[in-house]
């Protein structure tokens, strides 16, 4: 605090919000490391000192950290990083590899990473290897050479572990958890998983091999809680250029958590999901329209950021249909009714249609069979109907057997909001059957 | 009006001229330009677009990233064919040809990861690289990491890069089962009637007034509107028709202004437009073509169809009565149409009425060849030898579509079949035999 003495003011204010866009965004959209992870700190105490072991006392190790998405496993396992390699020894002697089951997705392409992440293109050359545990045994041997008498600790992170449990025989993971287990170099293995039943997928073998610890991130916040976090995320921190605007600014976001409809919004997203990262893409929303014309977040933006985050998309869809797409959707949640949801295929559709033609419609008159089968080709095309099974390909277009993707309260609500629905359109939509 | 937009990143011109291209998407571009914020600030990892064909996404995102300058990659995922092109067309557009042939031979996500890192910590991203993916329904059947990984490309080659998918399927229908980085999702609307007036109206023609041309695209929109908004095919058929609308102008008849005589000539053209071009079964050249015909022969124009013109021989029209007589009615029937003397088969037992659907509407069902070998001796009035020929024209009729083979695996040896033709088209080659067909169906007693 002493060396913010001299108060930094007088930033125009264009050049403040400019700076609150890029700090803000830094943390909403590039997963910023926080300085202490919030909420998770027991987890971080002990993921840090499992990794102390092997980096500082060589210790072999291996461990779960299992979560939902965008709980923060892969930011509680960077803190950590960040933070043990504070320490000097840690810092000189540990070697990383980060390998990612979206990225590696065999054993081959992952061997080769491993290998380049070790800088060992060199050592290994064009040497040929009998077995997948020769190869990997050899790297982490040549990592002995030089001055040291004992191998370096490797760590080794496998991202999205689960993936890696798919892999041929999982070579890889055997020889990790193996080697990890048998004490032959000392190294870390910590996987990375949103899959709760993660041990089911591995083989025996393998599975004896695992540690069996697990980190669990299953973080839940009370509302309290979560509307803190709210204010933390979007409060600006004391090195901010500008010291009146970010008092200003802070303020301002105090007041935005008190409002009431502002409670009642975060309420809602609460209830869905917890996690950070969906609070940050609806807080994304709110700072983007934040402007030197409107520096700060009103209750407003959030209302407007929130619906858009909850609109319901098959209803966004429908409003665009055209009137004849629409009435043919229609006759198909009447045949819904009657037949109780068993599939249909264009000609019922058609014949449902024409009888509310014959009834009494003034608004719409037929169309020709081929330019109702274009309509329906564009419905199956937008996927709002699906056919039956695909095996069908010989049967005649008009005849396929389709389902619909979409409930009645959709339905019900795209036709209040569709522009200017004719109303006996409307009426025949309500009519319990056609 | 259009509101103007406004961004403290970018010069107040540039983006008069970028909103000047971009008539109706006013809303929808400011919202992106706010998301994007000035080019040296992150944006969200992954943004998903969807909306109607011809909504304006590729175009409000190509103007966007075109006038503003910002480095970009456009990639279709209907011309990848392959990921290798994927991969190629965003190296090349971020980082010249030099880093695209980095890549292997038939390269992995990890390569492209890999070649991506170095090439972007030999130049970091001074501004966000935005990759925008064209068709993006098309990756679901694409190898199966390849869109949760691009849906987090941010994290995975740590550079400040955004991914932006635009398709016309909801989000829901791509999620991956054990789910993936959720982007962010913005729907373009469809543009209202009034929308569409507006931006076809720019179209007009050099030598016409904005108005006269307005007005044809009133009667246009008056026709189609109620069964296409794509604004693509409106223009087209606006483009298509132009000429005709002109006529009665160029011979005298009728002035500019006189939007009422103008309406009466043109309404019928289109509506018969409809039926042909709109469904693409004729060409636009064939269009054009039937319009210059159409005025020499004094509107004597049919529609195509090309199952008019196929000529069948005698007694494969009998076989292709037989086989829709036996993929419309129930088998249990036969006995009633084609035996002479079915004794007495009481008629109230006969017709079932709580038979639900006719079976027009479900369409035709598999028979066996038997089944049809019967029921065509019964039609058809001279006696004919079960020869070769017989089997050799149910192949024909298969060939041309007419009949589809239903396979089993199973029954190898008696395979079944299923008549894939229209009513329409059945009584039509009924008549030329002189055969009553409709007495012989079930759902027409
Ligand atoms: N305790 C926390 N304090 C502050 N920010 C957090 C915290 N936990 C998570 N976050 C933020 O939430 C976002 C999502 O976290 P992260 O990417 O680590 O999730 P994940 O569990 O790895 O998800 P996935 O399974 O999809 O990989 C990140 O931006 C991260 O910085
Ligand atoms: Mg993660």
């Amino acid at each position: 605090m002493s060396k913010r003495k001299i108060t930094k003011t007088n930033v125009p204010v264009g050049e403040c919000i400019s700076q609150v866009q890029e700090m803000l965004r830094e943390r909403l959209c590039h997963q910023r490391l926080p300085d202490r992870p919030e909420g998770v700190e027991a987890q971080h105490k002990h993921l840090l000192e499992l990794l102390k072991r092997t980096a500082v006392h060589g210790e072999s190790n291996s461990v779960l950290i299992v979560g939902p998405r965008g709980a923060g496993k892969t930011m509680l396992l960077r803190c950590v990083l960040r933070d043990l390699l504070e320490e000097k020894e840690a810092q000189k002697s540990l070697l990383q590899v980060h390998l990612n089951g979206l990225l590696q997705t065999d054993d081959r392409i992952a061997l080769k990473e491993i290998t380049r992440q070790l800088h060992l293109e060199n050592v290994v050359e064009d040497k040929v290897f009998g077995s997948f545990a020769e190869n990997l045994c050899f790297l982490l041997e040549a990592l002995k050479k030089g001055d040291r008498s004992s191998s370096r600790p490797v760590l080794f992170v496998l991202d999205e572990f689960d993936l890696f449990a798919h892999h041929k025989n999982q070579t890889l993971l055997y020889n990790l958890l193996d080697i990890s287990q048998s004490a032959q170099a000392p190294i870390a293995v910590v996987g990375i998983t949103c899959r709760l039943d993660v041990l089911e997928l591995l083989e025996k073998r393998v599975k004896s091999r695992f540690s069996h610890r697990q980190i669990h991130l299953l973080s839940n916040p009370t509302f309290t809680e979560y509307l803190d976090r709210v204010r933390t995320q979007l409060s600006l921190p004391d090195d901010f250029p500008d010291d009146k605007f970010a008092l200003d600014w802070n303020a301002s976001i105090e007041t935005l958590c008190e409002d009431k409809s502002v409670e009642d919004v975060l309420q809602r997203h609460f209830n869905s999901s917890k996690d950070f990262r969906s609070m940050h893409m609806l807080l994304m929303l709110c700072l983007s329209r934040v402007s030197v014309a409107k520096p700060a977040i009103k209750p407003a933006d959030l209302l407007e950021a929130s619906r858009l985050c909850l609109a319901d998309a098959n209803a966004n869809m429908l409003h665009g249909l055209s009137i004849l797409e629409l009435c043919l959707i229609i006759a198909m949640k009447h045949l819904n009714d009657v037949y109780e949801g068993d599939p249909f295929n264009l000609q019922m559709v058609h014949n449902e249609f024409k009888k509310f033609l014959q009834r009494k419609s003034n608004s719409m008159y037929n169309f020709e069979q081929p330019v109702i089968l274009k309509a329906f080709e564009h419905l199956q095309q937008l996927e709002l109907i699906r056919p039956v099974d695909s095996s069908s390909a010989k049967t005649q277009r008009e005849y396929q057997l389709m389902r619909l993707m979409l409930d009645h309260s959709q339905i019900m609500e795209a036709l209040q909001k569709y522009p200017q629905c004719p109303t006996d359109v409307k009426q025949w939509a309500m009519s319990a059957f056609g | 009006m259009s509101a103007l937009l406004h961004h403290p990143g970018y010069e107040e011109e540039r983006l008069r001229r970028l909103s000047e291209q971009l008539p109706c998407r006013e809303l929808q571009a400011g919202m992106l330009l706010s998301l994007m914020g000035q080019p040296h600030q992150y944006s969200y990892p992954s943004v998903f677009i969807y909306g109607h064909r011809s909504s304006g996404k590729s175009h409000v995102m190509q103007v966007l990233l075109k006038e503003l300058e910002l480095p970009h990659a456009t990639v279709s995922c209907v011309e990848c064919v392959s990921v290798a092109l994927l991969f190629e067309q965003v190296l090349l557009s971020f980082f010249g040809g030099d880093a695209a042939s980095l890549l292997p031979r038939s390269p992995s996500l990890s390569d492209f990861v890999r070649v991506y890192r170095q090439q972007c910590s030999q130049s970091p991203a001074k501004q966000t690289r935005y990759i925008v993916m064209e068709k993006a329904e098309l990756l679901r059947d694409a190898d199966a990491n390849l869109l949760p990984a691009l849906l987090r490309l941010q994290e995975l080659v740590e550079d400040n890069v955004t991914v932006i998918l635009l398709t016309e399927i909801v989000w829901d229908r791509f999620r991956p089962n054990t789910g993936c980085f959720e982007p962010l999702l913005l729907h373009f609307p469809d543009y209202s009637k009034g929308e569409l007036q507006q931006i076809l109206s720019r179209d007009k023609h050099p030598s016409y007034s904005a108005e006269f041309y307005s007005s044809y695209i009133n009667i246009l929109l008056g026709v189609f509107y109620s069964v296409c908004r794509d604004l693509r095919e409106l223009r087209h058929l606006a483009a298509l028709n132009f000429s005709k609308f002109c006529e009665p102008l160029a011979e005298g008849k009728v002035k500019e202004t006189d939007t009422h005589k103008l309406w009466r000539n043109m309404e019928p053209h289109l509506k018969k437009a409809m039926q042909t071009v709109y469904l693409r079964e004729v060409s636009s050249l064939q269009w054009e073509q039937m319009q210059q015909m159409e005025e020499k022969e004094n509107g004597a124009m049919r529609g195509l169809s090309a199952h008019t013109h196929v000529e069948l021989p005698y007694y494969s029209k009998f076989l292709l009565i037989a086989a829709y007589l036996a993929s419309y009615n129930p088998a249990r029937t036969d006995k009633r149409f084609f035996l002479k003397h079915h004794g007495k088969i009481k008629k109230t037992n006969f017709l079932k009425k709580n038979e639900k659907t006719s079976n027009h509407l479900l369409g035709p069902k598999p028979f066996p060849l038997d089944r049809l070998l019967a029921i065509f001796y019964s039609v058809v009035d001279s006696r004919v030898a079960p020869t070769a020929s017989i089997f050799s024209q149910i192949s024909s009729l298969v060939t041309l579509q007419l009949l589809t083979k239903v396979s089993h695996d199973d029954q190898l040896d008696s395979p079944k079949y299923k008549c894939a033709v229209s009513m329409d088209f059945i009584r039509a080659i009924s008549r030329t035999v002189n055969f009553e067909i409709v007495n012989y169906l079930y759902d027409f007693l």
